[in-house]
């Protein structure tokens, strides 16, 4: 299926990331959405209301992120594709809806433009902070998908992915933008609609009576049904049947947490979505992610001139972790490089996978701005020795 | 005869006792029976007050219990379903 | 000739709106919210409400559970959050019939905010907020709408404070509906709510009700009907009486009726009326993807 051609805005633009997300967003099916402000994410939201109506959607600002991190969700068990847009305090309190989407499998996506951390830190200045909370932010275990742009361009192209990944997976995707990148204004191609693929509701083709709200076939991800259709939905954040209605015990939490950690986990593969240059061959890998990656870019070309064999591995999908790929990477390399703007949070994971076989450094950033990419020479040199 | 009845559905009944107690022509009591959870459903001990009004119904927190109307005698349809004896 | 119905042929009429296979409800016995339940089974009925097109929103407490037991599309979703989730189901399909059913902990204490902004907007959603005055599904403990001198598990000397009057809250925040009953007043309650089904905009009902195990025990009563027959005793129906005026105090009437009935244009309807010809209506099934009739008008230049 692709978009619809009322929704994309074709042509070639000179757009900021939050503009592009947005029309991302749009062009992904998106016509409803509910916010709250939040620097430096507010401009998502605020090109959104403008669209919106003019394509019969709408937005709403609601009171706080508490109300629109499950607005939204109300919003899609009526019908709609939909989002939010958040920064780091509202993230937070978006954590225990987000939970709630995982639990529900309520498709949707939370945009997060990350900023300096923790608490209020700095409203206007790019950090990625929030990595692991992407992953574990709510109680509970649950699986997500986390893509990380590191462009305006990329915010247009990664947010129609978001959006797709989560109707095919039902799962709330994190889409975790920065404030440099949020805030960059650069050159945006929409293409035209036929041209964007644009993952459908899974509706149900089964009846009332005899569709199953939590009744999975061979992906694990079960068909929707939506308000208003007869099928008499019970949807419950507690742990459930494939009924749908509450059954809480230790078996069916087993089997319900199960299910939705493989669905995920099979697609591993599907999900290793990663931009490699130079990696075969080289003897240190910088692995980076976001607008670290850009960064990262000139430090690994500062290293090369120097005669340095470097190989850059951005990463696009953060969450599920390239697990596999890092292990059959580690041994061949004589040191992973992981630059964050945090004080180091992906690396954790990037550690526990090259399974002591490499040498990790990690180059944190409390955040603020981006790094000087001397710094990441420095690392990249200390790890070639 | 009465003008109406009750039906109860003893296994939901939690023995609360409203419909004993909101029932305006006194019908009903809690009975020495019990029901497989221990609780003593209601019956009527004074059948022939009972109008089939249905605030036993309105009352009862579990829907163990509902009142309705007996036909009467003149009108050719009765409400609900009849089966013939 | 005359018929006698035979008993064993008739179901009860609540059936209709019910997940039988629900049954029996995990209330405890003396509960008041099934009673509050008949009231709303009653007047989803009496209207012919199209139950297909009626969805039931709910948190979480006891009140919460209400939801699981109605045989319409039910949400059962975050602590205080109901209200705007069921904000979010209706603004995407306005066609939508949303009912929140909750409780007093659930919707006035950590869903006050949502509670005065879906108000303040005249969200066509209709509220019945189930009041046992305590946090019962938990285990006993204080709500914003527990008797200052009652006892409760973490307020063992007494919670201190005056109870919220969410009547005023509600009305002071903008609702067009706003009425207090409680369960022993089931016929009173039915009519209430047809009434409030029948309108539109933020319609909002709240039910004192007994909880006999978390509140009634720690606080005097022997049991739900000691409760639902206090409620006969001690209160008073005064229709149009002010909102400020309703507030629960000890030892005094407890004051029900209906208190504000009036007419606003509901969200939906000023959104439409102020978006004017900027507004395309979305096709009743479009869910993103495929073709969509209307044209894209002046969107913003980049």
């Amino acid at each position: 299926m692709h978009a619809e051609k009322e929704s994309v805005l074709t042509g070639t633009h000179f757009i900021n990331g939050d503009i592009a997300c947005c029309e991302g967003l749009l062009a992904a099916g998106a016509k409803f959405a509910a916010g709250y402000p939040i620097t430096p994410s507010t401009e998502v939201v605020e090109r959104f209301a403008q669209r919106a109506p003019t394509l019969g959607g709408m937005f709403i600002q609601m009171e706080d992120e508490l109300a629109a991190s499950i607005t939204l969700q109300g919003m899609v068990w009526a019908g709609a594709k939909s989002f939010t847009v958040t920064s780091g305090p509202g993230y937070s309190l978006m954590m225990e809806h987000i939970g709630y989407a995982a639990m529900t499998e309520t498709p949707c996506v939370f945009v997060d433009v990350q900023r300096g951390g923790p608490s209020t830190g700095l409203p206007t200045l790019p950090a990625q902070g929030d990595m692991m909370q992407a992953r574990f932010g709510s109680h509970g275990d649950y699986s997500t998908i986390s893509l990380v742009p590191n462009s305006p361009q990329e915010c247009f192209d990664l947010s129609v992915k978001a959006m797709n990944l989560a109707e095919q997976f039902r799962v709330p995707v994190m889409f975790m933008m920065d404030e440099c990148v949020g805030h960059m204004t650069e050159k945006v191609v929409i293409p035209p609609a036929e041209e964007i693929d644009v993952y459908p509701r899974r509706k149900t083709t089964k009846p009332p009576g005899e569709y199953l709200a939590y009744e999975t076939g061979e992906d694990l991800v079960p068909d929707m049904a939506h308000a208003g259709e007869g099928y008499g939905l019970y949807v419950t954040g507690l742990t459930h049947d494939k009924k749908g209605y509450p059954l809480m015990n230790p078996p069916q939490q087993r089997e319900l947490m199960t299910r939705l950690f493989a669905k995920i986990s099979r697609a591993a593969d599907e999900l290793t979505i990663v931009e490699a240059d130079g990696v075969e061959g080289a003897d240190v890998v910088v692995v980076s992610y976001g607008i670290t990656s850009r960064v990262a870019m000139r430090g690994i070309q500062m290293a090369r001139q120097k005669g340095l064999k470097v190989g850059s591995l951005r990463l696009i999908c953060v969450w599920p972790f390239p697990e596999k790929l890092i292990r059959e990477l580690a041994p061949k390399v004589k040191a992973l490089i992981m630059p964050e703007l945090n004080m180091g949070q992906v690396v954790i994971e990037l550690e526990r996978c090259a399974g002591g076989k490499t040498k990790v450094i990690s180059v944190p950033h409390p955040g603020g701005t981006v790094h000087d990419p001397k710094e990441i020479l420095n690392a990249i040199e200390r790890g070639a020795q | 005869m009465a003008r109406g009845s009750v039906v109860v559905t003893t296994e939901r009944c939690k023995g609360c006792g409203f419909c004993v107690e909101f029932c305006p022509t006194h019908v009903l009591a809690l009975s020495s029976a019990f029901n497989k959870k221990g609780y003593h459903p209601p019956h009527m001990i004074d059948a022939d007050k009972c109008s089939g009004c249905n605030l036993c119904g309105m009352y009862c927190p579990d829907f163990a219990i509902f009142g309705f109307k007996q036909p009467d005698a003149k009108t050719a349809e009765p409400k609900g379903e009849a089966k013939e004896a | 000739m005359s018929t006698i119905i035979d008993p064993a042929t008739l179901t009860n009429p609540v059936e209709e709106v019910l997940r039988k296979d629900r049954i029996p409800t995990i209330w405890c016995p003396g509960c008041g919210l099934g009673t509050t339940v008949n009231s709303f089974a009653y007047a989803l009925m009496g209207l012919g409400i199209n139950l297909r097109k009626t969805a039931i929103v709910s948190g979480i407490g006891c009140s919460g559970r209400v939801s699981g037991y109605m045989q319409v599309d039910s949400f059962h979703t975050t602590h205080g959050r109901a209200i705007p989730f069921a904000t979010g189901l209706k603004l995407a399909n306005p066609e939508l019939n949303v009912i929140v059913y909750s409780g007093d902990g659930d919707l006035t204490s950590i869903g006050g905010n949502h509670l005065i902004h879906a108000a303040r907007r005249n969200m066509d959603i209709m509220v019945v907020c189930v009041n046992n005055m305590i946090y019962a599904m938990t285990g006993g403990q204080a709500a914003a709408t527990t008797p200052g001198a009652a006892t409760s598990t973490t307020t063992p000397y007494g919670s201190f404070e005056p109870e919220l009057n969410i009547p005023q809250l509600v009305d002071a925040s903008g609702a067009c509906f706003v009425a207090r009953w409680t369960a022993f007043h089931v016929k009173q309650l039915e009519r209430s709510m047809t009434e409030a089904l029948k309108k539109k905009g933020f319609r909002f009902i709240e039910v004192l009700s007994p909880c006999p195990t978390l509140y009634g025990r720690r606080n005097g009563y022997a049991d739900g009907l000691a409760q639902m027959k206090e409620y006969k005793e001690m209160t008073k129906v005064k229709n149009g009486a002010p909102t400020y005026e309703v507030a629960i105090v000890p030892h005094q009437p407890i004051i029900v009726g209906k208190f504000v009935d009036r007419e606003r244009p509901d969200y939906l309807t000023l959104m439409r009326s102020q978006l004017g010809a900027n507004y395309h209506e979305m096709a009743a099934t479009g869910t993103g993807g495929g073709d969509d009739s209307e044209g894209k008008e002046g969107c913003c230049s980049c």
